[in-house]
């Protein structure tokens, strides 16, 4: 029997932009979350692939030094505090987080729509720099440059002041839903560990961010009312700056990258309908990730002028942020073994990852490693090793994440094959533009140049292709799902024949989530117990029908 | 000692480099070899547990003690070994021999300049003997800036209000590219520069050479000399194109209108004027960009560009 579409669920009932607009369903805020953030990805690409192509050839193609310099800037702190750091908890995060745990909504509901408006008021504060004139400082706004640049930098930190509101609002959030909603017979432990991740990355959302918040205050007022705190002219210390500056900014890495680790706990064993391998250590390794990502800010100021002594305990910390990220990995492929996996495009998508984070964890080793650092500090090294792990990472994760649960958030399916040929394009497409850039960095080419010298065009040339293909299989993927959600057959309540209470509801859920107050009947990942029909069929059994 | 180079590596000039390389090798033949392990599996069990029609109960292990423990102890001794042997010559780099030369660098928006015992200078380019340790006593007049030599695998940022040190021993003579890596501004990916390892005794040559006035030159000659080794020519062309300043061409007993609204006619004095305190007057269309090259520049090297400027007409 072919699904269908419930006639009330939570996209139709109540209608209008109003209901939308004061809605204070998780649900609508998840979707609310997404669509900002999907624009702002889509915007911040396209300015990727402006930067690529200017990159073609030395000197001027599309642009000069001054606009380049905006372009970057823009590029970076709009990916991370627009896009990256609210993308996996604040949209899909919002949506899943009740759900999985058998709840009708987050602990504070009205928060959660201040925490999405919070997001606009700080995003409208970013294009407000943008239109302008932009700032030229990079992401990082290090000092004395970003306190005498005559560009638009006041509003660029007030926008990522306000921005980190919002995040601290989510991250509170959930610390109390997972720890006063949860279904009846959910202990911790027969958690999702998407849920475990989500709870580890509140925490570090809690605890880092207001550090943020001071240190761009201090900048502001250090640019607008001449108070030197940073400023060697003023009697300041730009080293200082970077010591504020990453204490947040390298636990927000993990902000980042833990709730795609958890989305790929969820994907590795769904997809494989196999129980997940070493559940506590999964679980335990985002808690150790966690309290290490507080001790390991130092490793991006070994070249800065920090003690010798400080980047010698920096550089022995951050090893053991590795290990656990490596415990994770070797879990996840344990996982696969005797299961039953499916190569659906969730899946696709979970085996990028595998791959991309691994290098990306590999060559964080190299970075780790002092003398090593010192010669790819600040190259394309640096700049491959971190898309590598938030791209190749998060991304994959959260791109994995929307078409696995795409079904449940709108009760349709997309086109398997398209999402499949655009899974592949874009694996293609990132190792082509960023693998190119290792090469690059440790050849000694530096970050954040207009221009360069001639020896390193052809791998320029490479990368930039590598873009382009990049670019190609993103337009695929709007296509498919902007099809999807126009003419996308009914996807049933659980498409993929997967354990969770999200799959136990209907396809979209209705507005209260669920008809009957769930109860934990088995574990999270008890594939050797249960078997759940599958509604969707593969592509193999498709075609042979 | 290596110096074509790998896929990866640039040649190896430096003493510092012979000791960093083998390290780079065991990262990446170690992560070589753990990237394919992991790889070989996921693609084994991949194929092999493919689902392949009715879905059935699986039965794998959810846990494996000994497993669990020999994927964490083995790869924490293996990263311990990095640490050390990444420590080990970190040390290496950041203390210098006591007989080092020890030169004197600025960075600024965005040239280089070096300051030799005995009063010799140069703009952009550094020239060092080969066989020789020399240690770099660096600041910034600015922004943040970083001294990076990738053949000699130093790196070090330069700041505005303190002094940060740097060292290498070249192993072979040759030209070896400077790059800024520490973001500063419009000028940054131009803010190159080029040591100039040389033979012990061309290297005595170029300091007596470079300490003097030109001598046995015209003032034209001498000025041309200038315009590339302080750098000139990064921001000012001779062939009429604009860079960051206005070009060479033409420019004496040109008259131009000033930001300021007042019109200068380009002499002697105003040329004077924009090399010791260039904010002073600023020509429409360009920004107030340059440095000051007061203590840069003596008086005769100041009359050489002036006679230089003069010819390009």
């Amino acid at each position: 029997m072919e699904p269908t579409i419930p006639q009330t669920h939570y996209l139709n009932s109540p209608k209008g932009l109003k209901s939308w607009l004061f809605t204070l369903d998780h649900k609508r805020i998840g979707i609310m979350y997404f669509a900002a953030i999907m624009f702002f990805f889509f915007f911040a690409g396209l300015l990727a692939i402006i930067l690529r192509t200017e990159l073609l050839n030395p000197g001027r193609d599309l642009m000069d030094a001054e606009a380049y310099n905006r372009f970057f800037t823009l590029h970076g702190a709009i990916m991370i505090f627009l896009f990256i750091i609210p993308s996996i908890p604040a949209a899909l995060g919002n949506f899943l987080l009740p759900l999985m745990i058998g709840a009708k909504d987050v602990a504070f509901p009205r928060l959660n729509l201040a925490s999405w408006y919070v997001f606009v008021g700080g995003a409208i504060f970013g294009i407000y720099s943008l239109i302008s004139g932009g700032a030229d400082t990079g992401w990082t706004f290090y000092t004395p440059y970003s306190t005498s640049t005559t560009s638009s930098v006041s509003s660029m930190l007030l926008a990522a002041f306000i921005l980190g509101f919002s995040s601290i609002f989510t991250g509170l959030n959930f610390i109390v839903t997972i720890h006063k909603l949860r279904a009846p017979g959910q202990t911790w432990f027969k958690l999702p560990l998407m849920v475990w991740a989500l709870y580890a990355t509140a925490l570090i959302q809690v605890l880092a961010t207001p550090v943020l918040a001071i240190t761009l205050v201090l900048l502001l007022l250090e640019r607008t009312m001449g108070i030197g705190i940073f400023d060697p002219a003023m009697g300041g210390d730009p080293v200082l700056y970077q010591h504020f500056f990453w204490f947040y900014s390298h636990p927000a890495v993990y902000i980042m990258i833990l709730p795609g680790m958890g989305i790929i706990s969820e994907l590795i064993s769904h997809m494989s309908h196999r129980k997940i391998f070493g559940y506590n250590a999964i679980a335990y390794s985002s808690f150790g990730i966690a309290l290490v990502s507080f001790l390991v800010w130092g490793h991006h100021m070994f070249t800065s002028g920090q003690s010798e002594l400080a980047a010698v305990i920096f550089s022995f910390l951050t090893f053991f942020v590795g290990i656990p990220s490596g415990v994770k990995v070797f879990n996840w492929v344990m996982t696969l073994y005797k299961g039953s996996i499916s190569l659906a495009t969730p899946m696709l998508y979970a085996l990028s990852f595998l791959v991309l984070f691994t290098i990306g964890g590999l060559t964080g080793i190299f970075l780790g490693a002092l003398s090593v650092d010192i010669h790819v500090h600040d190259t394309y090294f640096v700049v491959a090793h971190f898309h590598y792990v938030m791209m190749g990472g998060t991304v994959m994760a959260l791109l994995g994440g929307i078409h696995f649960w795409w079904p449940k958030m709108f009760g349709k399916r997309y086109n398997e094959f398209w999402a499949a040929t655009s899974a592949i394009i874009i694996f293609i497409g990132f190792n082509m533009t960023f693998f190119t850039q290792f090469i690059l960095g440790a050849q000694g080419m530096p970050r954040r140049y207009y221009t360069y010298i001639d020896q390193y065009q052809s791998l320029h040339v490479f990368s930039t292709y590598g873009a382009w293909v990049l670019g190609l299989g993103f337009l695929i993927m709007a296509i498919y799902f902007i099809h999807s959600l126009i003419k996308g057959k009914p996807a049933g309540n659980n498409p993929w024949g997967a354990i969770g209470f999200e799959w136990e509801t209907a396809s979209p859920p209705p507005t209260e989530n669920f008809v009957t107050q769930p109860v934990v009947t088995h574990g999270p990942y008890d594939y050797d117990k249960v078997l759940i029909p599958r509604e969707m069929p593969t592509r193999s059994e498709k075609v042979a029908r | 000692m290596d110096t074509t180079g790998t896929l990866f590596l640039p040649p190896a000039n430096s003493t510092l480099a012979s000791e960093v390389d083998p390290l780079w090798g065991f990262l990446f033949w170690s992560s070589t070899i753990m990237f394919a392990i992991v790889m070989a599996m996921i693609a084994f069990f991949v194929i092999k547990y493919r689902r392949r029609g009715q879905d059935t109960l699986t039965t794998g292990n959810a846990h494996n003690a000994p497993l669990e423990i020999a994927w964490t102890v083995i790869p924490t001794i293996l990263v311990m070994i990095i640490f050390i042997w990444g420590f080990k010559s970190y040390i290496k780099f950041y203390v210098a021999p006591k007989d080092a030369l020890e030169i004197n660098v600025t960075g600024q928006k965005w040239f280089w300049s070096f300051d030799y015992p005995g009063g010799a200078n140069s703009v952009s380019d550094i020239t060092v003997p080969v066989g020789k340790p020399v240690k770099l006593l660096m600041s910034s007049k600015d922004v943040l800036h970083s001294f990076y030599v990738p053949n000699f695998r130093i790196k070090m940022d330069v700041l505005p209000n303190r002094y940060t040190t740097a060292w290498f021993e070249a192993t072979a003579v040759g030209d070896y590219q400077i790059f800024c890596t520490e973001y500063c501004g419009k000028g940054h990916s131009e803010m190159l520069g080029k040591v100039k390892v040389v033979g012990e005794r061309e290297f005595a040559e170029w300091l007596e050479k470079s300490s003097g006035m030109g001598e046995g030159l015209s003032l034209e000659e001498f000025g041309a000399q200038l315009y590339k080794s302080r750098a000139c020519n990064t921001c000012h062309t001779l062939d009429g194109k604009k860079l960051v300043g206005p070009t060479f061409k033409g420019l004496f007993g040109r008259e131009e209108a000033m930001t300021d609204g007042t019109r200068l006619v380009a002499d002697e004095n105003y040329l004077r004027e924009s090399m010791l305190d260039p904010k002073a007057h600023i020509v429409n269309g360009y920004d107030p960009v340059m440095p000051t090259y007061q203590g840069i520049l003596k008086d005769r090297q100041i009359d050489a560009l002036i006679a230089f400027i003069k010819a390009q007409q």
